[in-house]
């Protein structure tokens, strides 16, 4: 008689649970599908760029205060259907003058990088495992700098969110996401984003290490929209909280569709860059 | 302080100084960089000859200008390099790194002058590379290279990238002079004529080839030389020092060199491989095969406790039949070194590292350590030690030759 009645009591409280239940996952399902989603939408508005220029100065600064410059051009080729090609070459510091990388980013399987070293001449091949350590001993992962394909994360859809910032003080919409890494030997577990709603541009990402503390913070100032399409920051602040460092990128001089084509992404051409 | 101007070379730096002026009407800004700096050598016990030294200063610079037009396609690189040593007379020498044209038309790259190439992939040693001359003068390392007048033409397809060289005008390589250190017991002498076994001698043209390539994690490279070998093949003996130790001058033979390289990651492993077929063509040893090889490994951990920094593990076995350079060190040996890389604003990096003899347990082992000071200098600091260097062992002249090395460089 007791058990029957235990039975029963649980029979009725998982009839009771299970639209709850359902609904919870239907809920996961929907963020899910509405993360990617903004994701998805805001790579589609960033589509048929073909390739750009720019310049940029990225001052590195330590706990004290120390500012130490380095001055890099950059290159980057849109690939459909593939992650875009980059190259990037340093003017500043002197002693890394002529130093390039070169980088065909890929969505799923492993990037591949080529580092130009000058004093040797030598074009090393650089295992792109090792993608989560600094830029440059700046507070900028490889992978943070690196082209953003959709793939290359999941996401989650998690709250709608007015944030204020230097252009929009009063406040701005956005929707603030979470995304997981694909990447296995990334160095965060996930990254939160606050995804302007008018531009479909990242006004502010938190970084969460291996141990899902707080990393870093980045955020993405003076955008401008380019070709009445193409929204680029002229600044990214990305702080470091776990060491009081931090790096900041100012970018100059953009330039949309200048005609670069797969002959200025090649070793050779890695080379020349100068 | 020799430098040799070769008739072809000479006429493609004309060229190049009347395209430039030529062209001069749609310029970009030409561009002023380098470096000049200043070393210390000091050694930590006396020397086995009287005509060396324990302690050496000397300064070097090594400015640089280039100037791009026709929209990047064309461009005028110059190198040059000076440094002056204390002491040693061969040290005291200077060379043009680079001055060529450098052409880009449709799927063809087109160089002419003097300029530097790089093969190969591995990192205690460099096989496959054979382009230019090593100016072993300047680092025991063998990393530095002289300036080698070329014709080079090279095109980047999807099925692979192919180097073609014309290579007129041979570069001896540079030895410490009598009073430079560390050397072997014997005078190398470069200011008397080298002998060339073969009849053209210095003014042989030498060809050379490169097929190179990439699939996913995969990267190989074939290449192929025909010319004069850039190590000597022996060793001839000219005389006695005042101090009593033989003079020689080198002996270059003509080869034929098959070289294979390759390099394959495998999640935080680089497995590399570099490997040599040489092949002499005159001299005494006309008709000898040889085969050298470098395989191994560098596996890198990533922010290594909690930190950025990285730390890497470096080794490399090497193999000679020693059937013709019998001099080589490396004919059975096993280098294994760490490297420490900082990630921070100053770039430090420190690589330490040893090379063992399977066979005589010589054991040669090297720090390396380099950091930025500020915007424009940067420090760098290298200790060479010799172990186990008992009579008839390789290393045994250089006994008494360990050494720290300072340089300190501003860079512009």
């Amino acid at each position: 008689m007791k058990q029957n009645n235990i039975a029963r009591i649980l029979t009725l409280s998982t009839l009771l649970l299970a639209p709850l239940l359902l609904q919870a996952e239907t809920t996961e399902a929907s963020a899910t599908e509405r993360g990617l989603a903004i994701a998805v939408e805001a790579d589609r508005r960033d589509a048929g760029f073909e390739d750009f220029t720019s310049n940029m100065v990225m001052e590195l600064r330590n706990k004290q205060g120390d500012v130490s410059t380095r001055t890099i051009r950059l290159k980057t080729l849109e690939v459909e259907g593939d992650g875009d090609k980059s190259m990037s070459i340093f003017d500043k510091p002197a002693d890394v003058k002529g130093t390039a990388f070169l980088t065909f980013s890929h969505a799923i399987k492993p990037d591949e990088q080529w580092l130009y070293l000058p004093a040797l001449k030598r074009v090393k091949r650089i295992n792109s495992k090792n993608k989560s350590g600094p830029f440059m001993g700046s507070e900028f992962a490889y992978e943070d700098l690196a082209s953003q394909e959709v793939e290359k994360y999941s996401y989650k859809y998690i709250r709608d969110e007015k944030i204020k910032t230097a252009e929009f003080p009063d406040g701005v919409d956005t929707f603030v996401i979470e995304r997981y890494p694909a990447y296995e030997h990334s160095g965060y577990t996930r990254q939160l984003a606050w995804i302007n709603k008018d531009r479909y541009v990242a006004e502010k990402i938190e970084f969460y290490d291996r141990k899902n503390d707080l990393l870093k913070t980045l955020i993405s100032s003076g955008y401008k929209q380019y070709l009445q399409q193409y929204w680029r920051p002229s600044e990214m602040l990305m702080e470091n909280h776990q060491t009081g460092k931090s790096t900041l990128l100012k970018w100059e001089d953009y330039k949309f569709k200048t005609g670069l084509t797969d002959k200025d992404f090649s070793r050779n051409s890695l080379k020349r860059a100068r | 302080m020799k430098q040799h101007c070769h008739p072809i070379f000479a006429a493609t730096i004309v060229t190049a100084s009347v395209l430039t002026v030529v062209s001069a009407s749609n310029l970009h800004a030409g561009e002023f960089s380098g470096y000049i700096g200043g070393q210390a050598r000091v050694f930590f016990e006396d020397p086995l000859s009287p005509a060396q030294h324990n302690s050496y200063l000397s300064a070097v610079a090594e400015p640089e200008y280039t100037q791009q037009w026709d929209d990047g396609a064309q461009s005028f690189n110059a190198i040059l390099f000076y440094r002056v040593d204390q002491y040693d007379e061969q040290r005291t020498h200077g060379d043009i790194r680079e001055l060529s044209w450098t052409g880009v038309y449709q799927d063809w790259e087109l160089l002419a002058g003097i300029s530097k190439v790089f093969w190969g992939v591995t990192e205690t040693q460099h096989l496959v590379d054979i382009v230019n001359q090593t100016d072993l003068v300047e680092n025991l390392d063998g990393e530095d290279k002289l300036g080698q007048p070329m014709i080079r033409a090279s095109t980047e397809r999807d099925w692979g990238t192919i180097d073609l060289f014309i290579l007129p005008g041979f570069r001896e390589r540079t030895f410490p002079g009598e009073e430079g250190r560390p050397r072997p017991n014997i005078v190398i002498d470069t200011e008397q004529d080298a002998v060339y076994d073969f009849s053209s001698g210095k003014d042989h043209i030498d060809l050379a080839a490169r097929y190179s390539h990439y699939i996913d994690e995969w990267e190989f490279g074939l290449s192929l030389f025909s010319g004069t070998t850039r190590e000597p093949t022996d060793f001839s003996p000219v005389g006695i020092s005042a101090n009593g130790e033989a003079i020689v001058v080198p002996v270059y033979s003509l080869i034929n060199q098959f070289g294979i390289d390759g390099q394959a990651f495998f999640g935080d492993w680089t497995w590399k491989l570099e490997a040599i077929n040489t092949e002499a063509r005159s001299g005494n040893k006309k008709g000898i095969n040889s085969i050298q090889s470098v395989v191994g490994f560098e596996y890198t951990l990533v922010g290594i406790a909690d930190s950025v920094m990285d730390l890497g593990f470096v080794v490399e076995y090497h193999f000679s039949d020693k059937r013709i350079y019998e001099n080589t060190i490396f004919d059975n040996d096993l280098a294994t070194a760490l490297r420490f890389v900082f990630n921070d604003i100053q770039s430090t990096e420190i690589l330490a590292g040893l090379t063992t003899d399977a066979d005589t347990q010589s054991i040669g082992s090297f720090i390396e350590a380099s950091r930025r000071l500020g915007e424009s200098w940067t420090l760098e600091a290298q200790v060479r030690t010799f172990h186990g260097t008992k009579e008839n062992r390789p290393l045994y002249s250089f006994r008494f030759d360990n050494y720290a090395q300072l340089d300190l460089n501003y860079n512009f």
